[in-house]
């Protein structure tokens, strides 16, 4: 049983407008997760890990092979399609967080449960036991995170990210610039989404933090395009 | 399930022009779709061919409506499609003074829209008009003033009470925060969200912004010269743009 299920994805970006240049960045990627297992994407900066791990989220496109989530090829999937698996299946830790200015912090990280088809108070619920874990002060609650500092929206979006028990998960840089306290949290959140099922695919620049959580590495620079030829 | 809207081989010249051609998409239930492209690539006349303000030269446009299903409301009869311009579907212009009565009080604009649907209790009319000025963020205080008296970011607001009101399913808008200052436009944008997520809407917004699209389309249909060049994920079509034009539009947005 595999979550996570890719084979022979490939990858190029056509610059139309600088003299359409051709730039292959991956071949012949391959990848599974089982539901339960973490596993870490390593390499050189811009070896691809972000690139892989935005194409298995829809938000790159793939020239050729599969890339299977809970089921449905989001290589072949209509938007719709992708957009449920977004809401229901796989979440996504990026490493900003983009907010609608305005929205309050509470709102922002209950969402994905509303999203997901949660009750109100469910989601309220969940939020307000995530941002208290993740030592965000109550009073900045009724706030929008637009202002707060970089460790601050860097918790936020932790907790938003881990609000909704998705089945599949993708951390990109999940520890960042965390403190050492907020740093054991996030951990003890990925170990309890592992305890539940979730199949998680992540991206740690933090050592001690991969070995902590990650079951395997996969190193990323195989899948460069003149390699795999 | 069945799209809300399937629209087939869209097609309209002003004569030997091209306003736009041969727009096919479908449009589900909850879906919000964003159009975008620079004045003049036809997203403006797109947008009103499929509202039936113009008539276009070919193609359906097909709407799922409560009674009878899917109907091409393109050949439908003038009544019915005025009938749906007041019911299932609202239409939210750039220019809100486009889309108010700007000589009867904010409470009797947002009130004839229910009266245009049968609405007939005085005391009821009212009512609903002052909770949809409150749900747009406006004081139940200035109900009976007039829109003249309003800012724009006021009258922008209000010309979306007046046109959600009767809980239609699909709304247009053409450049909805267009004229409007950030602070504004940000508010306005919240208020859609929430909007559109409350009443399970789906819309159809035209803008030339694309980082109103980011908020709020799910979907984005990228136009060029009367000619959908892209379409695909909102953040994919910008953050993985495939078309030359999508990758100079996106390449050209001014970072803050």
């Amino acid at each position: 049983m595999k979550m996570i299920d890719l084979a022979d994805v490939s990858k190029s970006f056509v610059l139309h407008n600088q003299g359409s240049a051709v730039i292959p960045v991956m071949a012949g990627a391959a990848l599974n997760v089982r539901p339960g297992e973490c596993v870490a994407l390593v390499g050189n900066s811009g070896a691809g890990k972000s690139t892989l791990m935005r194409m298995i989220y829809g938000n790159y496109l793939c020239d050729a092979g599969r890339i299977v989530v809970g089921g449905l090829d989001v290589a072949q999937a209509e938007p719709r399609e992708i957009l449920r698996m977004r809401r229901e299946v796989l979440g996504y830790v990026s490493q900003f967080l983009r907010v609608v200015p305005r929205v309050p912090t509470l709102d922002v990280v209950a969402e994905p449960v509303l999203a997901a088809g949660g009750a109100h108070e469910v989601a309220e619920a969940r939020a307000r036991a995530l941002l208290a874990r993740l030592n965000v002060p109550e009073r900045l609650w009724s706030l929008s995170p637009t202002t707060f500092s970089g460790g601050e929206q860097q918790r936020v979006n932790i907790a938003r990210g881990f609000a909704h028990a998705f089945p599949a998960m993708l951390l990109d840089e999940p520890t960042a610039s965390l403190d050492a306290t907020s740093r054991a949290v996030v951990l003890e959140l990925i170990s309890e989404a592992k305890a539940r099922g979730a199949a998680i695919v992540g991206i740690f620049h933090d050592a001690a933090a991969r070995e902590a959580v990650c079951d395997r590495e996969i190193d990323v620079s195989a899948f460069a395009p003149g390699l795999a030829a | 399930m069945t799209p809300l809207l399937q629209v087939k081989g869209l097609t309209k010249h002003y004569g030997t022009r091209l306003g736009c051609g041969d727009v096919s998409f479908d449009l589900w239930p909850g879906e919000v779709m964003g159009i975008v492209g620079e004045s003049g690539s036809g997203k403006s006349t797109l947008l009103n061919c499929l509202a039936g303000h113009q008539a276009p030269d070919a193609g359906q446009v097909i709407f799922d409506t409560r009674s009878d299903g899917p109907v091409d409301t393109v050949t439908m009869s003038e009544p019915a499609r005025r009938m749906l311009g007041r019911t299932d579907w609202a239409f939210v212009h750039q220019n809100a003074r486009d889309g108010l009565r700007m000589g009867v009080s904010a409470g009797a604009n947002v009130g004839e829209r229910l009266m245009a649907v049968g609405a007939r209790h005085y005391g009821d009319i009212r009512a609903q008009a002052v909770d949809w000025l409150g749900r747009v963020e406006i004081a139940e205080d200035r109900v009976d003033d007039r829109p003249r008296a309003f800012s724009g970011g006021m009258q922008q607001r209000l010309q979306i009470a007046r046109n959600l009101v009767t809980g239609p399913r699909l709304v247009f808008m053409d450049e909805p925060t267009g004229g409007l200052d950030v602070s504004v436009q940000a508010r306005l944008l919240d208020l859609l969200r929430g909007l559109v997520r409350e009443m399970g809407l789906s819309a159809i917004i035209v803008t030339h912004d694309l980082a109103v699209v980011r908020l709020l389309a799910d979907r984005l249909m990228v136009m060029k010269s009367g000619h959908v060049v892209e379409t695909g994920l909102t953040d994919q079509v910008l953050d993985d743009p495939q078309h030359g034009y999508t990758q100079l539009l996106v390449s050209s947005v001014l970072q803050v």
